[in-house]
């Protein structure tokens, strides 16, 4: 009786031991990778969100796969930082002159109860002509907060409205949805550029190799 | 673009300095390069940026703000957290060190503009005062940019 749970217990432990090496050649090197939770953004391609953009058209994760890509999250209401930031990529854009062409860069609102598509179009109108404003319903901005491994708190403020606290990095892929890096919101601007341009160029290192 | 008021300096100011001499902290406040960005509407929140800057020997508390253009303008600090989550309270009271300046500037203190009374339109201004814990005011000229502004050279 002792020995045979004796034996149970090791098959268990063995099964479990397999099972284990199993997830990990999944995650690591299976079908299952790359979706490392180590507080990275997930790759665009593996992203599972579906919006609108100021145009009206519907947009998702894989739109932006193609092209690198600049993203970020902010509500029009902000009057700091979310400006500032806009501000700042429709500084870097003109700085690419030409080269901003290839890049997505968008705009996603963490406040879709004030922020419809009318509201995006307005906004983002009176900043660089490559930025796009994406919303929807609130269920689907949580989803692609969640991709990006960013977050987002509706916070009221005294005179009865409310605010929201989201993280404002704006956030780096590649042509191929693979996430390369961050600039964040107090970077010190020469920083910003060479990182976009590192961001551009992935591409040219796949096609290399 | 500088756009300074020096409270000290004005000699139609003079009858109320003399009235005024015990508030001597808040009289040798300067406020400089000023600017705030256009608004669309008025149902959202404006800001305004400056330096404030205390010339005096004594320290002084900025308590608060009042505009004509807001039914609430007040103080707020931006915080962005290691995580590079940004959010934004009120500042409540400032001391500034004599000879120190601080700057209301894009990410850290704002003058948020909550409840504007009209449109914030590029090219006008707003008069805004700064008030201290002494009594004392000051009033400057805050030129408005456009929405896309990201400094008073802008
Ligand atoms: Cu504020």
């Amino acid at each position: 009786m002792q020995s045979r749970s004796v034996l149970g217990y090791g098959a268990a432990a063995l099964g479990a031991l397999a099972l284990t090496l199993f997830v990990g050649w999944w995650q690591v090197d299976g079908p299952g990778a790359p979706v490392p939770d180590d507080g990275r953004p997930l790759p665009l391609t593996v992203m599972e969100f579906e919006l609108t953009d100021h145009e009206g058209r519907s947009v998702e994760p894989d739109t932006l796969v193609g092209s690198p890509s600049m993203v970020f999250f902010g509500f029009t209401y902000c009057p700091d930082v979310c400006p500032t930031t806009l501000a700042d990529i429709s500084g870097w854009l003109d700085a690419l002159e030409g080269d901003a062409e290839q890049l997505n860069v968008v705009f996603i609102t963490v406040d879709p109860e004030r922020d419809n598509v009318d509201a995006m179009a307005e906004y983002v109108g009176y900043f660089h002509p490559a930025i796009r404003g994406w919303t929807g319903p609130e269920q689907q901005i949580a989803l692609a907060v969640e991709g990006f491994r960013a977050t987002y708190e509706k916070v009221p403020t005294e005179s009865g409205d409310y605010t929201m606290n989201h993280t404002a990095s704006v956030f780096l892929f590649d042509a191929q949805g693979r996430f390369v890096t961050t600039i964040d919101y107090h970077e010190p601007r020469e920083f910003a550029l060479p990182k976009i341009r590192r961001a551009m160029n992935e591409k040219d290192a796949e096609g290399a190799t | 673009m500088k756009y300074t008021i020096h409270a000290t300096c004005s000699v139609l100011m003079l009858p109320f300095m003399l009235a005024t001499s015990a508030m001597a902290g808040s009289a040798d406040v300067v406020v400089e390069n000023a600017w705030a960005r256009a608004s669309i509407g008025t149902s959202r929140p404006g800001a305004a940026y400056m330096e404030v800057h205390n010339a005096g020997d004594e320290p002084v508390m900025l308590t608060g703000l009042l505009t004509d253009l807001a039914m609430r303008p007040e103080v707020h600090r931006t915080a962005t957290d290691e995580q590079g989550v940004s959010s934004m309270s009120p500042a409540g009271d400032i001391v500034i060190a004599p000879g120190e300046t601080i700057a209301l500037e894009p990410g850290g203190l704002h003058a948020m503009l909550m409840q504007l009374q009209r449109p914030m339109e590029e090219g006008e201004s707003f008069s805004m005062t700064l008030t201290f814990s002494d009594g004392g005011e000051t009033t400057v000229e805050v030129p408005i940019l456009g929405i896309a502004a990201r400094g008073p050279e802008d």
